[in-house]
């Protein structure tokens, strides 16, 4: 079964590059621009991962996780937390907020492929 | 990675709008505002630049968007106060970051000791040490996920190791499946597994819920403990884990009481206990906003050329539809009521559609008038004078091509103003003025046209020295008087500078006749107003797009031609006592009392044949730049239509007097005239404006 991505960012840039390395991985990836956005791009597309920004308007990646982790559907699923900071500090934050795992900006596509198929068991 | 060429022009477009997200946030903190959102967005932008830049490896813009960031994260954080020098420090690096992302769209590199200025400029700001950013021999080549452990050197392992694993219930909660961790580490070698059952709660305790499995793996490995360690690097924290190493001799040391599992135990686990739903108690405060809506409204990335494209259908679309009007007028058929309402309902329908098809195209002039607060500030800076800009009608939408092609001359306008429109603190002070000059931006639709205003509240031009430089450089004659309009229009001649000296700024051996040309290459007009110890402004008008105008339909010693409506003031059919002949060809019109010369356009454009002239031709009024007017001589007034300009340059060549050409509905070319150029040259009547008439296009080939 192809995975299926849900990547949230407020960066343009960035949402081209993960949902070009995420298709050429075979992977279906869907984007959301916000936090906001992506907790109503969560509930449509029910993915098997999620990668998320923390830096982003109107709801940052804390709250996307808290939001998904406090939630009744899909709750358990990964989540990634796509960052630029590697602050030890900011990593701790984005566990205790429930992330499953990071991956430091700027990323290669095989680091994210790997931590991807790490986290959900995807072979290939 | 590398990454598609789209995505880099995905990069360069969005930096385009971060860096206008910067400089108005930056506008915003500099007029007071300090508040989060504020802050946070201007931090944001930053933050997106350096992330985006990352990716493409562009290192000195990920350094120098680090360290301003850096800056940012301190006001946020409240312990860096904004003081007008760190505002200062702010907007020069917002400029700063700018020009490295421009420098790294053309793959050019700037002058690295500029970067080290700027950033010597941020260390300034007190309490943000920089913190260090990894840019060593290979900064970019991304070393993974980081890892939190100093031992890297760590031997080899002798063996294999133990490995007891206890995932905590925080573990499922953040979305780990301990079956693919274990799966993980047999992917390094031979993995036995046990099950460890001992820690599984009571049934009837209260914690029968929690998740009580865990594990003790033996693997033969030749990895090193750092790799091992990786695979539970997220999960750190969330679990017990001792690892332990073992020589080749395993040694039966586990005093647990065992129960042999199978090597992954049922992917089951996967799924968190129940208690998952309950810990985690949802954070109210971040953007709890989710009825807000979705944010802005929608919005598709174009590729300009096929808006282009689809605005040249449409150009083709309207001439199609006044064709078919006028056929249908020449087989009599218009007048039926039934085929006049379709055609109307085509007419109507054709332009909306072109209106839809521009407003694709329409921008708002914001973001130019916001880089004009880069070039005011470094203007000021470069003069010692002290300017602010005002700016209105942002929101004001003109063509793309129209904003592009607008911030040359703008920007040499704002320079322009502050350079020579000013005066410095002193002066106007003792003027009574305030010691900051105020210089406004304006923009705003009038019927029809785009009107940009730029005006200083400086000292207004000094004439009398403006004719004297205009004497001395023999653009006027000694002895002629002119009205202040016309002294004020000798600025926009080639090669007129007042400033004593050039200074670095403004005169760069350009003058306001290049931004003239500018305007008119856009179909546009500039014009000047001045007071003297009040300040000077200058008028852009230009029309809202480049692909079609309204013109007058005229004929002209047997050819069609089209003059656009804006210059036109006055269509009159002289009495014949209203003309007076002046010397051999010249004639001037009397009109309400004042004359006015004609230019008899046949002849300026070079038609001689004397048999297609009209007896009694009509005389257009128009009105040139400097408000001058003249009247041009035509043989015959036909209507007023939506004409779809098209280039003459690019098909033809330059044709001087004549600025585009266009399709009538009956499928004749027609040439619009340039009335500017037209009334430029009734000074050497003797000199056509056309130089090669005989090289005119044929007008006359009917059907295309």
């Amino acid at each position: 079964m192809t995975i299926k991505v849900l990547a949230i960012d407020d960066s343009r840039t960035i949402r081209s590059l993960v949902q070009k390395v995420m298709e050429d991985a075979g992977f279906d990836c869907v984007c959301a621009e916000d936090g906001v956005d992506g907790i109503a791009r969560f509930a449509e597309v029910t993915p098997d991962v999620v990668i998320t920004d923390i830096n982003m308007p109107k709801m940052d990646g804390y709250g996307v996780i808290s939001t998904i982790r406090g939630g009744e559907v899909n709750q358990s699923v990964p989540i990634l937390v796509l960052t630029t900071e590697s602050a030890d500090h900011l990593k701790a934050r984005a566990r205790a907020a429930g992330a499953t795992g990071w991956i430091v900006k700027p990323f290669d596509d095989e680091t994210i492929i790997s931590v991807i198929r790490r986290v959900t068991g995807a072979r290939g | 990675m590398a990454p598609q060429s789209s995505i880099r022009d995905t990069f360069f477009e969005e930096c385009e709008d971060l860096l206008e997200a910067l400089s108005e946030g930056l506008a915003a903190m500099a007029g007071g505002a300090r508040d989060t959102e504020t802050v946070n967005a201007v931090f944001r932008a930053v933050h997106s630049v350096k992330g985006g830049a990352g990716a493409f490896a562009l290192t000195e813009l990920v350094a120098f968007a680090h360290r301003f960031e850096t800056v940012l994260d301190a006001i946020r954080s409240g312990t860096l106060d904004v003081t007008s020098e760190v505002m200062h420090t702010m907007q020069r690096s917002a400029d700063h970051l700018a020009d490295l992302v421009e420098a790294a769209r053309n793959e050019d590199v700037l002058a690295p000791d500029v970067s080290e200025a700027f950033l010597a400029n941020l260390d300034l700001c007190p309490g943000t040490e920089p913190e260090p950013f990894d840019t060593g021999d290979t900064p970019f080549d991304f070393a993974a996920i980081p890892l939190d452990f100093g031992d890297d050197a760590a031997p080899a392992a002798p063996g294999g190791y133990v490995i007891r694993f206890r995932p905590k219930p925080r573990l499922y909660q953040n979305g780990h499946d301990p079956s693919l961790l274990i799966e993980a580490l047999h992917a390094l070698g031979s993995c036995e597994v046990v099950l460890d059952l001992s820690v599984l709660p009571d049934w009837e305790g209260p914690d029968a819920m929690s998740p009580g499995l865990g594990w003790t793996l033996r693997l033969s490995t030749q990895e090193s403990e750092t790799v091992l360690r990786e695979i539970f690097d997220f999960v750190e924290g969330l679990c017990e884990l001792d690892i332990s190493p073992f020589d080749v001799a395993p040694e039966p040391e586990d005093p647990l009481p065992l129960v042999a599992a199978p090597l992954v135990p049922a992917t089951g686990f996967g799924a968190p206990p129940p208690a998952a739903s309950a810990a985690p108690k949802q954070d109210p405060a971040p953007g709890g906003d989710a009825a807000e809506g979705r944010g802005p409204k929608p919005t598709l990335r174009v590729d300009l050329d096929r808006v282009d494209r689809l605005i040249n259908s449409v150009g083709e679309l309207i001439i199609n539809q006044a064709m078919i009007a006028q056929r249908l007028q020449d087989m009599a058929l218009a007048s039926d009521e039934d085929v006049s309402l379709h055609v109307e309902d085509y007419r109507l329908l054709a332009r909306d559609i072109q209106e839809a098809v521009m407003a694709i195209r329409a921008q708002p002039v914001k973001p130019l008038f916001q880089r004009m607060s880069r070039i005011l500030r470094e203007a000021a800076e470069a003069t010692g004078k002290s300017a602010r800009l005002l700016t209105f009608g942002e929101n004001t939408e003109v063509d793309k091509t129209v904003i592009e092609r607008l911030a040359d001359p703008l920007t040499h306008m704002i320079r322009n103003a502050v350079d020579h429109g000013l005066e410095g603190p002193d002066a106007r002070r003792a003027a009574g003025k305030d010691g900051t000059g105020t210089i406004r931006l304006g923009a705003a639709h009038r019927s029809g046209s785009v009107i940009i205003t730029i005006r200083d509240d400086g000292a207004g031009l000094n004439r009398p020295r403006i004719l004297d430089i205009a004497r001395r450089k023999g653009l006027v004659a000694p002895e002629t008087d002119l009205a202040d309009a016309e002294i004020d229009g000798l600025l926009f001649l080639p090669g007129f500078s007042t400033a004593s000296s050039v200074s670095n700024l403004s005169g760069r051996g350009v003058g306001l006749d290049v931004v003239r040309n500018a305007v008119a290459a856009l179909g546009g007009r500039i014009s000047i107003a001045s007071v003297p110890g009040q300040g000077t402004e200058f008028t852009i008008s230009l029309p809202l797009t480049l692909a079609v105008m309204d013109g007058m339909v005229v004929s002209v010693a047997g050819h069609t031609m089209v003059v656009p409506i804006t210059s036109i003031l006055e269509t009159i059919r002289p009495a014949p006592g209203d003309l007076h002949r002046v010397g051999t060809d010249d004639s001037l019109l009397s009109i309400r009392g004042r004359f006015i010369p004609t230019v008899d356009v046949a002849r300026s454009l070079g038609f001689t044949d004397p048999s297609a002239r009209a007896e009694f031709p009509l005389l257009l009024l128009v009105e040139g730049e400097n408000q001058s007017q003249c009247a041009l001589v035509v043989d015959a007034v036909h209507d007023q239509r939506q004409v779809v300009i098209k280039g003459l340059d690019s098909n033809y060549g330059q044709v001087p007097g004549v600025s585009a050409a266009t399709v009538l509905g009956d499928g004749q070319i027609a040439l619009i005239l340039d009335p500017d150029a037209i009334a430029a040259h009734r000074a050497s009547p003797a000199a056509p404006v056309a130089q090669r008439p005989s090289s005119l296009p044929d007008l006359h080939h009917g059907q295309h």
